[in-house]
């Protein structure tokens, strides 16, 4: 309890809620429409063996995760220490020993971590259709074509959790959402003859 | 054994933790307290705030503690209300 009152502290302290909320959405929804993306282009080739498909997509959902891990932690430190610095200076006082000084330690790693797991995450979630036809042959018929409706089904997911913060009517959002990932489809189909 | 009852501080804190989560740690830490927290100037990053901590005992190095953990410091100390006792703790 006393752990989870002193990590209330610095969320609230650091806002850091608000940053990882957003991080969740925006690297979430660059995981599915990336997956969408390696998904459409396997089923375009039409040559790709199921071993092939789920190496790729494993590949590239580490790098995701890696990259948001990464790129939001060094951001993330960057400004935190910046806003830790202003405020010393309008104190007069270090502030290192304090929860502002531990906020600006921790929370860029959570942050980090919540914008490298959620594409990670949600690109194995998509993968899932091929993994459990990998493992067993014949449970999954199209397991291809199913993991690109699941994909298409969590970016309209995302669509309908960014509605529901914006107070938006939730349909609408996700609908917009689907329709930036059909758009990704439509590219993808167009640049076949290439 | 001299047993602190009120306390009236003036501190200087940042805008986070807000008002009530500060007033709300405090209150945590130093039990059977009434804690009265009051801004008296705002500024762009920082609150200028008096204290005023009433209790049957309070103990200083604590709440000195608290508020310096929640990145304050306390000013002055505007404000003392002690009772001396022969009986021990």
């Amino acid at each position: 309890m006393r752990l989870f009152n002193q990590f209330s502290l610095l969320i609230n302290i650091t806002r850091s809620h608000l940053i990882a909320r957003r991080y969740f959405v925006v690297n979430g929804f660059d995981g599915a429409l990336a997956m969408l993306g390696l998904l459409m282009g396997f089923y375009m080739s039409n040559q790709a063996d199921l071993t092939t498909i789920i190496s790729v997509c494993l590949g590239a959902a580490v790098a995701l995760g890696m990259s948001g891990i990464t790129s939001a932690y060094i951001s993330e430190a960057a400004e935190k220490q910046r806003e830790l610095k202003s405020l010393e200076e309008a104190m007069l006082s270090n502030l290192s020993q304090s929860a502002h000084g531990q906020a600006a330690r921790i929370m860029p790693v959570i942050v980090a971590i919540t914008n490298g797991l959620t594409p990670f995450m949600i690109a194995l979630i998509i993968m899932l259709p091929l993994i459990i036809s990998h493992w067993q042959p014949g449970l999954i018929k199209n397991p291809l074509e199913i993991a690109t409706l699941l994909a298409f089904v969590i970016i309209f997911l995302l669509g309908v959790f960014l509605g529901r913060i914006s107070g938006h009517f939730w349909l609408w959002s996700g609908i917009k959402t689907l329709f930036v990932a059909l758009i990704t489809t439509l590219i993808i189909f167009l640049l076949k003859p290439l | 054994m001299v047993k602190v009852k009120r306390l009236i501080l003036d501190v200087l804190k940042p805008h986070q933790p807000n008002g009530l989560a500060f007033a709300c740690t405090l209150a945590e830490k130093c039990p059977n307290c009434h804690i009265k927290y009051t801004v008296v100037e705002v500024d762009e990053q920082t609150e200028t705030i008096i204290l005023s901590i009433d209790g049957d005992n309070i103990q200083f190095e604590i709440i000195e503690e608290i508020i310096s953990t929640m990145g304050a410091s306390i000013h002055s100390i505007d404000e003392v209300e002690v009772i001396g006792s022969t009986s021990p703790a």
